[in-house]
């Protein structure tokens, strides 16, 4: 399907630190000096090899640049490509990652100052998450306060593992910071590493970390809602990004399930589950792990219920269709009209004050 | 709807219950304080037997980690995966609308009135002495 006349919102594109000296202009002489004396560099995550096929589609490679490194391509192959009206840049770099979190806080200031100086101000229809350092909720916390102000970031930014499950309480303020600016969470592939990326410990092959992620999801989401985080922050939307979702309807029939029979050690969670995931969790819809025959599609978004869960991506560069195919087969002209266009004007608030 | 005498008040221990047979049904009887109820037996779950399950309060939260306890003993817990039922309504907690066990009119009458008729009790006699539970099916 041709998605160009449409104008759709692109949830998640990535634009990539080509390396640490990009950054360097924009911390502090003390950061500069010591990733220059150290030598550190090359701090992306372990998901995407720059050199896997998956980390970026043939036809978008460029010769000696990183995929996802150049707003030029970008423009070119996710912006006109998919003629998109917005589109979201999801920086997956590693200051998050990082075990100093006086480092990583130094990183992620850099990313986001980057980010806003090297792409948003060069082009205006690109919007941004706030990358922010999980695992102290104060310097994230900081980081939201000092750039919320700027209405281009339009979601605070989480890997989806880091030190402690997401609903803990420690990680509250950076919630309290995000609901009271109106920024949705984003959570997205990707992790810190504290922990294996499935619950039997660690995988040896890419194909395992990929393959497992819906876990890590389905963890977090659990964690979000036996904390009560859904009930503390009734205002305050999360994103999953790359996290897949035809995998949801058994995950929302056993939470049900379970709630029922366990909701007595958690009463702060009223609402059957199904209902607070339907109403407060979105999800970008690449990658998709669509069913072969489109008609069962049809079946599968019957059970999960809603049609207002789903947001456009093209998970740009990363390799996950061909051509213009960024949606499976299978969805009907009226969802994708909400997918592409009023699921994610929704879900972000920010993006309704500058639509023309 | 008709009215069936199905046990002595005294033999529904406090806070327990007790299970009959009435007119084929399995009917589970509880007692909270004065009160007593009457609910069918079987959990319109899995069809685990309901005279079994705990009573507990009714929990409820105000805040996350704050547990705030009301209606002592008048929940019902099904003894097989944990579900809550309103003991004075049947319903669900989790689905009130949708999920529900039926409940039954229960009153305390007295044996010297009952003798007199027209009731009867099916399985067991009655005495001028003592309290018997009515259910009305």
């Amino acid at each position: 399907m041709d998605l160009r006349g449409l104008a759709p919102i692109d949830c998640d594109l990535h634009p990539a630190v080509p390396g640490m000296a990009a950054l360097l202009p924009y911390m502090e002489q003390h950061w500069q000096d010591t990733f220059i004396a150290r030598g550190i560099d090359g701090l992306d995550l372990a998901l995407y090899p720059p050199n896997a096929p998956i980390s970026c589609r043939p036809d978008w490679r460029r010769d000696g640049e990183k995929p996802g490194s150049s707003l030029i391509a970008m423009q070119e192959q996710a912006l006109d490509g998919f003629g998109a009206r917005f589109g979201i840049l999801n920086c997956i770099y590693g200051g998050p990652a990082l075990y100093s979190e006086d480092m990583g806080a130094a990183v992620c200031r850099a990313t986001n100052d980057w980010i806003r100086a090297e792409w948003l101000d060069r082009e205006s229809r690109l919007r941004a998450s706030i990358v922010v350092l999980v695992q102290n909720p104060e310097l994230a916390v900081a980081e939201i306060e000092r750039l919320a102000s700027d209405r281009r970031f339009v979601q605070v930014l989480l890997l989806a593992s880091g030190e402690l499950p997401l609903g803990r309480r420690q990680h509250w303020p950076i919630y309290e910071a995000a609901e009271k600016h109106g920024l949705p969470i984003g959570i997205h592939a990707g992790s810190g590493n504290r922990h294996a990326p499935s619950g039997i410990g660690w995988p040896p092959y890419l194909i395992q970390d990929h393959a497992t992620y819906a876990q890590t999801f389905q963890t977090q989401l659990l964690s979000l809602l036996a904390e009560g985080v859904f009930g503390k922050f009734p205002n305050l939307r999360f994103v999953l990004m790359e996290s897949g979702f035809t995998w949801l309807p058994p995950f929302l029939w056993r939470a049900v399930k379970m709630w029922r029979g366990m909701r007595r050690e958690i009463p702060w969670v009223e609402q059957s589950p199904d209902q607070i995931f339907r109403e407060r969790v979105r999800i970008t819809v690449q990658p998709a792990d669509a069913p072969a025959d489109p008609a069962q599609m049809a079946e599968l978004l019957k059970m999960i219920g809603s049609d207002e869960m789903l947001l456009f991506s093209t998970d740009y560069p990363h390799w996950r269709f061909e051509g213009q195919d960024a949606l499976p087969p299978g969805f009907d002209d009226a969802l994708v009209r909400k997918i592409l266009v009023d699921n994610p004007l929704a879900t972000y608030p920010r993006l309704k004050e500058t639509l023309s | 709807m008709a009215r069936h005498i199905v046990a002595k008040a005294l033999d529904v221990p406090a806070d327990g219950s007790k299970l009959v047979t009435v007119a084929g049904r399995a009917i589970a009887l509880f007692r909270v304080g004065e009160e007593y109820f009457a609910i069918n037996n079987r959990c319109p779950h899995e069809g685990g037997s309901l005279c079994h399950g705990r009573l507990v309060s009714l929990v409820r939260s105000d805040e996350p980690g704050t547990y705030r306890l009301s209606r002592r003993n008048e929940m019902l817990q099904c003894p097989w995966h944990g579900w809550e039922f309103d003991i004075r309504t049947g319903q669900s907690w989790c689905d009130p609308e949708r999920i529900r066990t039926r409940n039954y009119v229960v009153t305390v009458e007295p044996g010297e009135e009952l003798v007199k008729g027209p009731y009867k009790a099916e399985t067991f006699p009655i005495s001028v002495d003592g309290d018997y539970l009515v259910v009305e099916i």
